[in-house]
């Protein structure tokens, strides 16, 4: 009996997808996973949450920083 | 846009002071490291101020670079320690040492209490399923997701949403984050699983409040 409580694979989804389980560890994650609807959609979840992450918004540096900082590349003793 | 030339011609050119070279540079990097200093301090405009500070220490200290990491980040280090001096200014940073992971950075980062307990008939299995989301194609929703993942991020301490930036608003990868930050790969690891549960805890119950409300709204019309 090796299956992993659904309370222990939610620790280990950042790991998982880091590929930084050992072989043993990826084996019961991923077996868990083939039995567990809940533990499913929590990875799925997860998955969208750094999707939406990766999805916010760029700020830009202001017009202004840009010109003052190739005058000082030209001069950068100026 | 044209592939980026390897670190050693970029830095040649940077020492040549190539101007091209440079404003690829600032082009590129410019926005991530806006959004990564951000993390430290508590505006926008000073923020900027740190981008600005970076980038000329850069032009000051490339003669100095010695290639022992990428060119960008040892930009990236450059920020967040100029970011880290701005921010104990600012009185909003904590030390440098701090952005190890601390014993509230272990423990569990899903409630206990949604698990069944020693007496129940499954044990650390979840009493009832995490509630499912709206398809991401429902794109109604995006424009509220994108406000409730930045407000998410703003809750979290210092050393979680640096980190959480770095790999899933920048896109690095563990190796480079760790070398950015100089902390070890398992740290930065137990750092990045509490905030993205964090940050998944809140949609959750973004969504959860929509749910009920778009319920209660089909009640009265109905």
């Amino acid at each position: 009996m090796n299956d992993l409580d659904c309370s222990e694979f939610v620790e280990l989804v950042t790991a998982f997808l880091d590929d930084a389980l050992d072989a043993d560890g990826k084996r019961r994650f991923v077996d868990h996973l083939a039995l567990c609807e809940g533990c499913t959609r929590y990875l799925h979840q997860f998955r969208q949450t750094i999707r939406a992450l990766g999805d916010l918004p760029v700020e830009q540096l202001p017009p202004e920083a840009r010109d003052t900082l190739l005058a000082a590349f030209r001069d950068p003793r100026g | 846009m044209q592939p980026f030339p390897p670190d050693d011609v970029l830095v040649a050119r940077l020492r040549e002071r190539d101007e091209a070279a440079f404003v690829m540079l600032l082009d590129a990097w410019s926005d991530g490291l806006l959004r990564l200093a951000r993390s430290f301090v508590s505006t926008t405009d000073s923020a900027a101020e740190v981008v600005q500070d970076t980038w000329l220490a850069v032009i000051q200290g490339i003669e100095k670079f010695e290639g022992r990491s990428s060119l960008k980040t040892w930009v990236y280090r450059i920020l967040v320690n100029t970011a880290k001096r701005r921010g104990g200014r600012e009185a909003r940073t904590v030390p440098w040492s701090s952005l190890l992971p601390t014993p509230e950075d272990e423990g569990p980062t899903v409630d206990p209490a949604r698990f069944g307990g020693p007496g129940d008939p499954y044990p650390g299995h979840w009493r009832e399923f995490p509630a499912p989301w709206p398809s991401p194609e429902q794109q109604a929703l995006a424009g509220e997701i994108r406000a409730q993942v930045g407000t998410a991020l703003a809750q979290l301490p210092e050393r979680q949403r640096v980190v959480i930036m770095l790999r899933d608003v920048e896109g690095y990868g563990s190796d480079e984050v760790s070398s950015i930050l100089d902390i070890s790969a398992a740290n930065q690891r137990v750092l990045l699983h509490r905030a993205r549960a964090f940050v998944r805890g809140r949609l959750e119950e973004y969504y959860a409040a929509v749910g009920q409300h778009v319920e209660s709204a089909t009640e009265v019309t109905s």
